[in-house]
């Protein structure tokens, strides 16, 4: 349940997104992936899931190569990406988004169970199953998201900037549950963000990019602390 | 008022078969961006397998179920040889947008050039399964026949087969996944290549089906259904061109609508009275009839 990076490089045609990259996060940890706008925050987790190639590097789940490999596939293998900004189905019904989260589990019963436990933890979507989810206000959009990853019993959860456009105080509860979820599900947690102190507080360690570049990653709280970082890279 | 009643059930049975022609078109859009106007081709290649099968066994229904699986089976590969190339070959830019049309225009011309080969220029007939004499009360005569009960009685079980699918099915959860969002579909481990191609064989067959009701006591010929795809195309312009119910309604409507034109207003060309309905339509609803309201972006 480990996953290493490992001199990872990703090209979008002439631009070098990432520049050898390495790091690893143990099982069960939070990893807070912080930089600013074109880091390459977004290539990074995209990579990880399959959506984009890469150049050169390796990327290991569970002792097994990702890179190369389809979304679709790698979801199999446990590794559930929540894509920044628009990742709900505006077209289809909260039930239909979160049915998608399971749509290629064998296990329905367990799905069922699954789908139980999100609507519990959630349950201002409870309240919506039947609304299409452009109605969705974009706190409950994030949590439809979330819940649809959770729902597929993710061992490797790759979040993009989930608090994008939210209130600080949904902010906060988002963090709060994901803390709560990972002590009780036992995932492992890609989280990037741009809000780098309230991700930094819930991660066990930090991965700060900056131009594609490693800039330095190690113990969250270490990150946060140390007074250059913060003045260059976490902005508090 | 009878005449009206007689006029409006007419609209309905030519409509609904646009419906099914401009639900196979739909079908291809959502899931490719593409208008297939191969599908007058596929459709007709269907049509003259169903004749041919009716000859030889003299029964409809066969000749209806072959249509259709090899309707479905030409639409599966148009997608996998045809599309998946073309789409491999062109990402972006404006010949990306225009490409995959102008390739189905020239299958158009190559499935009809290879049904004048197989069957000939001239006109094949089959005969409906069901008679096509108008019903009669009494004196007065009603233009409408147990062919035309038929052909609605068809059209309703493929919307309703369709809608089953569609919303309490997981493959219809893919399908509409994979239209809206192929990215979020290719997230949640769905295989969007295959649904692709299962969406273009679920329009092959479809288009099959219109193009075996339409035929009926008819001239059979390689360019028979061009019309029909003109219609059927309308059809989906109306309505929205994005959904699936849109294609039903479009078709009715155009059904309708063409049925009062030309009982009421007058005319006798049967082609302008299309646009004549489409215009109308769009100058009320810009965006067809059942275009996407977009609800809250934030
Ligand atoms: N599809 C693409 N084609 C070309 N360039 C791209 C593409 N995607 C990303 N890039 C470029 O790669 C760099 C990294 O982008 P990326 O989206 O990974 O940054 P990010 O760290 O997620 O930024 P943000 O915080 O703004 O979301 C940027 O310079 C961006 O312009
Ligand atoms: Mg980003």
């Amino acid at each position: 349940m480990t996953l290493t990076v490992n001199n990872l490089s990703v090209d979008h045609g002439a631009i070098r997104a990432l520049n050898e990259i390495s790091f690893t996060v143990a099982p069960g940890q939070i990893a807070a992936v912080i930089g600013a706008n074109g880091a390459g925050k977004t290539t990074l987790l995209r990579t990880l899931s399959g959506l984009t190639h890469a150049t050169t590097g390796q990327a290991t789940w569970e002792g097994k190569d990702i890179l190369g490999k389809k979304p679709e596939n790698l979801v199999r293998s446990g590794i559930a990406h929540v894509s920044e900004g628009k990742s709900v189905i505006a077209e289809l019904s909260v039930k239909d988004n979160l049915a998608l989260g399971g749509i290629w589990r064998k296990d329905k019963k367990d799905v069922a169970l699954a789908t139980q436990e999100v609507l519990e933890l959630f349950p201002r979507l409870q309240e919506r199953l039947g609304q299409s989810a452009d109605t969705l206000s974009g706190g409950e959009r994030q949590m439809l998201a979330i819940a649809r990853a959770l729902i597929s019993r993710p061992g490797l959860l790759l979040l993009d900037e989930p608090s994008l456009g939210l209130a600080p105080l949904v902010v906060a509860q988002i963090f709060q549950t994901l803390s709560q979820l990972r002590e009780r599900l036992g995932f492992t947690l890609v989280l990037v963000e741009q809000n780098a102190m309230s991700a930094l507080k819930i991660a066990d360690i930090g991965i700060i990019i900056n131009l594609g570049r490693l800039v330095a990653s190690g113990k969250a709280s270490d990150l946060s602390n140390d007074p250059a970082l913060r003045a260059a890279y976490l902005g508090y | 008022m009878l005449a009206f009643i007689s006029t409006l059930l007419i609209g309905i049975t030519v409509g609904a078969i646009y419906s099914l022609m401009a639900l196979s078109l739909v079908l291809v859009w959502r899931s490719t961006r593409v208008i297939n106007f191969a599908q007058a081709g596929q459709a007709i290649f269907s049509t003259y397998v169903a004749y041919e099968v009716i000859q030889r066994t003299g029964n409809f229904i066969l000749g209806m179920a072959a249509a259709v699986v090899v309707g479905a089976l030409l639409g599966a590969l148009v997608e996998v040889l045809l599309m998946r190339t073309l789409f491999k070959r062109i990402h972006s830019g404006a010949v990306a947008a225009v490409a995959p049309v102008i390739a189905t225009l020239g299958l158009l011309g190559v499935i009809r050039a290879s049904v004048g080969l197989i069957w000939g220029n001239d006109g094949h007939r089959f005969d409906a399964p069901v008679s096509t004499q108008a019903f009669s009360m009494g004196n007065t005569v009603i233009p409408f026949s147990r062919f035309n009960l038929l052909v609605i009685a068809t059209a309703a079980l493929v919307m309703i087969v369709f809608t089953v699918i569609f919303q309490k099915t997981s493959l219809g959860l893919s399908l509409r996944a994979s239209a809206f969002a192929p990215e979020i579909a290719r997230l949640s481990g769905i295989r969007v290549g295959s649904i692709r191609t299962i969406g273009w064989a679920f329009a092959g067959a479809t288009g099959a089906v219109a193009g075996v009701l339409i035929s009926p006591n008819d001239s059979l010929t390689p360019n028979s259904l061009d019309l029909l795809l003109i219609f059927g195309f309308v059809s989906a312009v109306i309505g929205g061109l994005d959904s699936l119910i849109g294609a039903v309604v479009g078709g009715l409507v155009l059904g309708i609508g063409k049925a009062l034109i030309l009982a009421y207003l007058g005319s006798s060309l049967d082609y302008p009275t299309a646009f004549v309905v489409l215009a109308i339509v769009l100058i009320v609803r810009p965006g067809g009839i059942f275009s996407m309201k977009r609800g809250r972006n934030a």
